[in-house]
C-alpha cells in the first residue's frame, strides 16, 4: 500500500476545469459544441495534468477548438496540425498530444501530413470532425461531400469521389482507427477513452452536423426512427448485429460479408462476423460499409474502434535508437566535433 | 611507411608558384570529386591555404560521355591567403572529350592539360559533340597549351592485369593514376591519401591494394617517362599559428548547429526535405545525434518546417535547412513563426532560380524573399554567411538571435560556399560564447495570470514550454490581443501589434556590433560593399588594388535585417559605393531605399561566382 500525503493529494479535475476563459462562439446547433463537452467530461478520468495537454488544431470551424480548452495549444494554419503535432512530440513524447481537425483541413489540404504522421505513428490523438461541408468559408464541397453535392462552389453538383477517412487511415497504416457522433455522447467518450488509451496515432473520425451548410447529413445514423438500420455499433468479440428488433447480423461467406435475418435465414447469433480489433483484413471490409456494396447490398454504417494495433511509436523508437547509439559510440565532444577527424597544424 | 621519393629523376626542374588553381574534370563515374578532395587535403596538410568549388551535373546518371555529365573539382592553393577557388586554372585534367570541351574556355593560355587518350576515341568524340573526324588532341586546337596525351585507362589495366579484380574495378582506379601524376608534379607526398584508401578499403584489402598501387604508378610514369619537363612547388602558406580542419559551407551549418546546442542547452530538432544544395546538412546532422540533436525528414517541405515549429514550441530549438523552391513552399508557416514570436533557424542554401532553376548551381536571388517574402508584414532577421567556414558562425549568431529575441531567422548561403571548402582554425568549444535560454515559469500579469504576449524592455515576450504548471495557453495565427495573446480584430490593436513585432526586430540591432571595413579605410573615393558569399572575391581584389594604390575599401554585411547601426554613416564615408551581387540587384535597393544613397549595381546571373578579373574590371572602369 502507497502512501498518499497531503501534498500528493491531487482533487481530481473536473470538466469545468478544461474549459478556458474564452467565449465559445460556434454557431447555435453546431455538432462542435457536443464535441467540446465529451472531451471536457473524460478528460478528468484521464488523470493526466492540464500542463501536459496540448491541443494543435489547423484552419476551419474545428480548429477554434483549441482556444477552448485550458490546457497548451497552438491555433496553427491550415492543413498543417499533424505536421506541427510530430515535432511537438519528438521533442517532447511525455506530453498528451491531440490533434483537431476538419475534413477540409485534414484530408484536402493537410491530406499528406494526415497519411504520414499515421504511417510513421506518433503517439498522437487525431480528431476529424467530419461535417462533409467547408463551414468557415462557408459553404463549399468538402472532400468527403457525397458525389452530386450541390454546394457553393458546385451549383450543378460535385464531379468528385469522396474519401472514405477510415479506408485512408488504415491504408495509410494507422494504428487505431474509430468512427463516432456528435449526436451519441456515451459512444464518443468511449471512443475519445479508447484513442486516449491507445499508444500511437489515433484516429477517430467524428461526424459532426452542421447545421448552417449541411444539416441532417448524418441523422440517418443518429436519429430513431432510421438509427438501428442504417447504423451498426461493433464492439471487440461481439458479433455484428443490427436492425430495429437486433434481428440482423453480417456473417461471413468466404470473404464477402453478408447481411441476414436471423428470424427467416436460419442462421443464429452463433454463425456471425464476431468483431476483432486486431484483424486488419476484416477492419478494410468494415471500413468499406461505406459507399461499397458486396453482392448489390449496401451496408450499415459501422461506428465504434475498427482497428488497433501495437506498434512502435516514431518519438520512442527515436529516443531508443538514440540511446543505443550513444550507448554504443558515447558522447563525443564539442570539441571533437569541431576538430572532425582531419586536421592538421600551423606552427 | 615507405619512403617514397627515394627515386627523383633529378634533372627535372622544380619551379615554385606562390598559387596554382587545378580543374579535375571528367565523366559522373570518374571520381574526379574523389582525387580532387584526395589532393586537396594533401595540400591543406602541407600548410597551404586553399579553396575548392566542386561542380556537379544537376543529372545524376546523365548519358556517360557526354557534356551533361561532367563532373569538375577545382582547388586554388597557395603559399599566400587564398579567397576563392580561382578564375582561371593553370592545370586542366580532363578524363573525356567533353570534358575538355566543357572546361577548356577556363583554361589559363600556356595551361597545361593532362588527357586520358582513352577517352577521346571515336565514340567519346562523338557524345562530346566534336565534328566527325575532328579530335582537338589531334587537330592542333590545343596549340599553345602544354598537352598531356595519356592513355591513362591502358596503363591501369596494365598494372592490375593479374589482380583478381574485375575489369570494371580496374578501370575504376583510373582516378588514382592521375592523382599519383599529380602528386609527382606537385611535389606533394601519397602518404596521407594511401592512408585513406586504406581506411576507406578497410574491409576489402584487394581494392585497397589496386588504388594504392594504381597511384604509386602514376606517380612513377611522372617520374620515370620524358614527358614531363617541370615540376611545381608551392609553398607553404603563412597562415595563423593554429590547428586546422578543411570544411564545407553545409558541414559547417550542421556542426553549427551542434554548437548551438551544446551552447543552448536545448534539444536541436531538424525538419528538412531532401533537397539540392542543401541536403548534406541534413546528412551531416544526422550523424550526431548523440548529441542532443534530433533530424526528421519530413514527408514535405511544409511538414519540415511545420515540426520544427512544433519541436520549438515544445521547448527545443527547431531548424529547417532547405533551398529556393523549399523556400517558397515554408513561406506559410515561416509568417505563423513571426506570429507566434518563438525561436526558429531557417536555413535557406541558395541556388539558381526561379521555379526549378539551376539547382546545383549558385545564385544569391532570394535576399529579397529572405526580407519580404511573406504575406502581410513579417518582419524577421536575416544573416548571410561570407564563406564556408563562416556558416558556423552564422548559425550560431543566429541561434542567439532568434533565442534571445523569441523570432524566426533566416540565415543565407548558397552553392557556392555550402559546396566548397576552406581550411578552418576551428575554435575552441570553451571560447565560444553561451546561449542564454530563459524559460519562464511564474506567471507575469496582475492576480497571478499569465500573459504570454506581454513584452520586457526589448520588445521580447516569454517562453513558456508545455508541461509548465499553471501557465497553460493558447498561442495561433489569427490576430492577438496585445499582453493577453487572445484573438483580436480590433483595428487599433493590429497596428500596434503590427508595429510592436517590428520594433523588435529594429531593436535586435542593439545586440550587433558596428560594422567595419574588412579592407580599406573608413573614408575614401569608394567602396565595395559585399553580402553573403561575394566575400572571397572582393576580398581578393580590393585588398590587389590597395597594395597597387587605389583608394577602395571592402565592406561586407553579414547581418541584413537588421542591418548594422552605423551602416549608413559608414556607406557616406565614401564618394562611389559599388555592389556586386549574383542577382539583378537586391541588396542594393534595400540599401537605396533605406539610406537614400546612390549606390551602383554589378550583377552577375550565370550560375558562377564572380570572378577575380571581372570584378577588377569593374571597380577600376568606376573608380576612374
Amino acid at each position: 500500500m502507497s502512501i498518499v500525503t497531503e501534498q500528493d493529494a491531487v482533487p481530481k479535475l473536473t470538466a469545468k476545469d478544461f474549459a478556458s476563459n474564452q467565449e465559445v462562439k460556434w454557431c447555435p446547433g453546431c455538432g462542435d459544441y457536443s464535441i467540446l463537452k465529451q472531451v471536457q467530461t473524460v478528460f478528468p478520468d484521464f488523470g493526466v495534468p492540464k500542463e501536459d495537454i496540448v491541443f494543435i488544431s489547423g484552419i476551419g470551424c474545428a480548429a477554434r477548438f483549441t482556444y477552448y480548452m485550458d490546457t497548451y495549444g497552438m491555433h496553427s494554419i491550415h492543413g498543417r496540425a499533424a505536421a506541427i503535432a510530430s515535432g511537438v512530440k519528438a521533442q517532447n513524447p511525455d506530453l498528451s498530444v491531440w490533434v483537431v481537425s476538419g475534413d477540409g483541413d485534414a484530408l484536402s489540404i493537410g491530406g499528406n501530413h494526415f497519411i504520414h504522421l499515421m504511417r510513421k505513428n506518433f503517439n498522437v490523438n487525431y480528431l476529424v470532425f467530419n461535417n462533409q461541408i467547408y463551414g468557415l468559408t462557408k459553404g463549399q464541397y468538402s472532400p468527403t461531400s457525397e458525389k452530386g453535392k450541390v454546394a457553393k462552389s458546385t451549383p450543378f453538383g460535385s464531379i468528385e469521389e469522396p474519401f472514405n477517412p477510415s479506408e485512408l487511415a488504415l491504408g495509410a497504416k494507422s494504428t487505431f482507427v474509430a468512427r463516432s457522433l456528435d449526436r451519441d455522447p456515451k459512444h464518443m467518450q468511449m471512443v475519445l477513452r479508447r484513442a486516449h488509451e491507445h499508444v500511437g496515432t489515433s484516429f477517430v473520425e467524428i461526424y459532426q452536423n452542421c447545421p448552417v451548410f449541411n444539416d441532417a447529413a448524418f441523422f440517418a445514423f443518429s436519429e430513431k426512427d432510421t438509427k438501428k438500420e442504417q447504423a451498426i455499433f461493433v464492439e471487440h468479440g461481439k458479433p455484428l448485429i443490427f436492425g430495429n428488433a437486433e434481428e440482423k447480423g453480417i456473417r461471413f461467406d468466404g470473404l464477402t460479408p453478408v447481411i441476414v435475418d436471423m428470424n427467416t435465414s436460419g442462421y443464429s447469433v452463433n454463425d456471425l462476423w464476431i468483431h476483432d480489433e486486431g484483424d486488419k483484413t476484416k477492419a478494410n471490409i468494415l471500413a468499406r460499409f461505406f459507399d461499397s456494396t458486396f453482392n448489390g447490398e449496401y451496408f450499415p454504417r459501422p461506428f465504434g474502434v475498427f482497428y488497433q494495433e501495437d506498434r512502435s511509436t516514431y518519438e520512442i523508437s527515436m529516443k531508443e535508437q538514440i540511446e543505443e547509439l550513444t550507448e554504443r559510440k558515447g558522447r563525443p565532444s564539442l570539441d571533437a566535433i569541431l576538430s572532425g577527424n582531419k586536421t592538421w597544424t600551423i606552427l | 611507411m615507405e619512403i617514397l621519393e627515394s627515386n627523383f629523376r633529378p634533372n627535372v626542374p622544380i619551379i615554385e608558384a606562390d598559387s596554382i588553381v587545378i580543374r579535375f574534370s571528367g565523366d559522373s563515374g570518374d571520381g574526379m570529386q574523389l582525387t580532387g578532395n584526395q589532393f586537396t587535403d594533401t595540400a591543406a596538410y602541407l600548410g597551404n591555404d586553399l579553396s575548392t568549388f566542386p561542380e556537379f551535373p544537376a543529372e545524376i546518371r546523365a548519358p556517360i560521355g557526354t557534356t551533361a555529365g561532367v563532373s569538375g573539382f577545382q582547388v586554388h592553393f597557395g603559399s599566400k591567403e587564398i579567397f576563392t577557388p580561382g578564375d582561371e586554372y593553370d592545370v586542366l585534367v580532363a578524363m573525356n572529350a567533353a570534358a575538355l570541351k566543357v572546361d577548356l574556355p577556363r583554361l589559363k593560355k600556356g595551361g597545361v592539360i593532362i588527357t586520358n587518350t582513352a577517352g577521346f576515341d571515336k565514340k567519346n568524340l562523338n557524345l562530346a559533340g566534336f565534328a566527325e573526324g575532328v579530335n582537338p588532341l589531334e587537330n592542333g586546337s590545343l596549340d599553345g597549351y602544354t598537352v598531356h596525351k595519356i592513355d591513362v585507362t591502358r596503363f591501369t589495366k596494365e598494372c592490375l592485369s593479374g589482380t583478381s579484380l574485375g575489369m570494371k574495378d580496374i578501370e575504376r582506379c583510373k582516378n588514382m593514376f592521375v592523382l599519383g601524376l599529380l602528386f609527382w608534379m606537385f611535389d606533394e607526398p601519397m602518404e596521407y591519401t594511401i592512408t585513406f584508401i586504406n581506411e576507406k578499403f578497410a574491409k576489402k584489402p584487394e581494392l585497397a591494394e589496386a588504388n594504392i598501387k594504381t597511384l604509386k604508378a602514376g606517380w612513377n610514369f611522372g617520374d620515370h617517362t620524358e614527358m614531363f619537363t617541370t615540376r611545381f612547388k608551392v609553398a607553404a602558406a603563412k597562415l595563423p599559428k593554429g590547428v586546422y580542419r578543411n570544411i564545407s559551407g553545409n558541414q559547417a551549418t550542421a556542426i553549427g548547429l551542434v554548437a548551438a546546442s551544446e551552447l543552448s542547452g536545448l534539444a536541436m530538432f531538424l525538419g528538412s526535405y531532401p533537397i539540392t544544395p542543401a541536403s548534406d546538412i541534413l546528412h551531416e546532422l544526422s550523424k550526431y545525434k548523440t548529441n542532443n540533436v534530433k533530424t526528421f525528414q519530413a514527408e514535405d517541405e511544409i511538414a519540415a518546417v511545420c515540426a520544427a515549429i512544433g519541436a520549438s514550441y515544445a521547448g527545443g530549438l527547431g531548424v529547417t535547412t532547405t533551398s529556393g523552391p523549399g523556400m517558397s513552399l515554408k513561406t506559410e508557416a515561416i509568417g505563423m513563426a513571426t506570429m507566434l514570436e518563438i525561436p526558429l533557424l531557417i536555413v535557406n542554401v541558395q541556388r539558381g532560380g526561379p521555379s526549378t532553376g539551376l539547382p546545383t548551381k549558385t545564385e544569391q536571388s532570394d535576399l529579397m524573399m529572405a526580407m519580404y517574402g511573406r504575406h502581410g508584414e513579417a518582419p524577421l532577421p536575416v544573416i548571410a554567411a561570407s564563406s564556408p567556414a563562416d556558416c558556423f558562425n552564422t548559425i550560431l549568431e543566429a541561434s542567439r538571435i532568434a533565442i534571445e529575441y523569441m523570432t524566426p531567422v533566416i540565415c543565407l548561403t548558397d552553392g557556392y560556399i555550402a559546396n566548397g571548402t576552406e581550411p578552418w582554425r576551428f575554435p575552441a568549444a570553451a571560447d565560444l560564447a553561451p546561449i542564454k535560454v530563459n524559460f519562464t515559469t511564474e506567471a507575469n500579469g496582475p492576480d497571478g495570470k499569465f500573459l504570454p504576449y506581454k513584452r520586457d524592455e526589448r520588445g521580447v515576450r516569454p517562453w513558456v514550454k508545455p508541461g509548465t504548471k499553471g501557465l497553460m495557453h493558447r498561442i495561433g495565427g489569427l490576430e492577438k490581443q496585445n499582453e493577453t495573446g487572445n484573438v483580436a480584430y480590433d483595428a487599433p490593436n493590429h497596428e500596434l501589434m503590427t508595429r510592436l513585432r517590428a520594433e523588435k526586430i529594429e531593436k535586435i540591432a542593439d545586440t550587433i556590433p558596428l560594422i567595419k571595413p574588412d579592407s580599406g579605410n573608413e573614408t575614401g573615393k569608394m567602396v565595395v560593399l559585399g553580402w553573403g558569399s561575394t566575400s572571397g572575391a572582393i576580398k581578393t581584389v580590393v585588398r590587389e588594388l590597395i597594395d597597387e594604390g587605389h583608394d577602395v575599401a571592402h565592406v561586407h554585411l553579414h547581418h541584413i535585417n537588421p542591418f548594422p547601426k552605423n551602416l549608413g554613416e559608414l556607406l557616406k564615408g565614401y564618394d562611389k559605393i559599388l555592389i556586386p551581387e549574383m542577382n539583378s540587384g537586391q541588396l542594393i535597393n534595400l540599401i537605396r531605399a533605406k539610406y537614400l544613397l546612390p549606390a551602383i549595381g554589378y550583377s552577375k546571373m550565370q550560375g558562377l561566382p564572380f570572378t577575380t578579373v571581372e570584378l577588377k574590371n569593374k571597380i577600376l572602369e568606376i573608380i576612374k
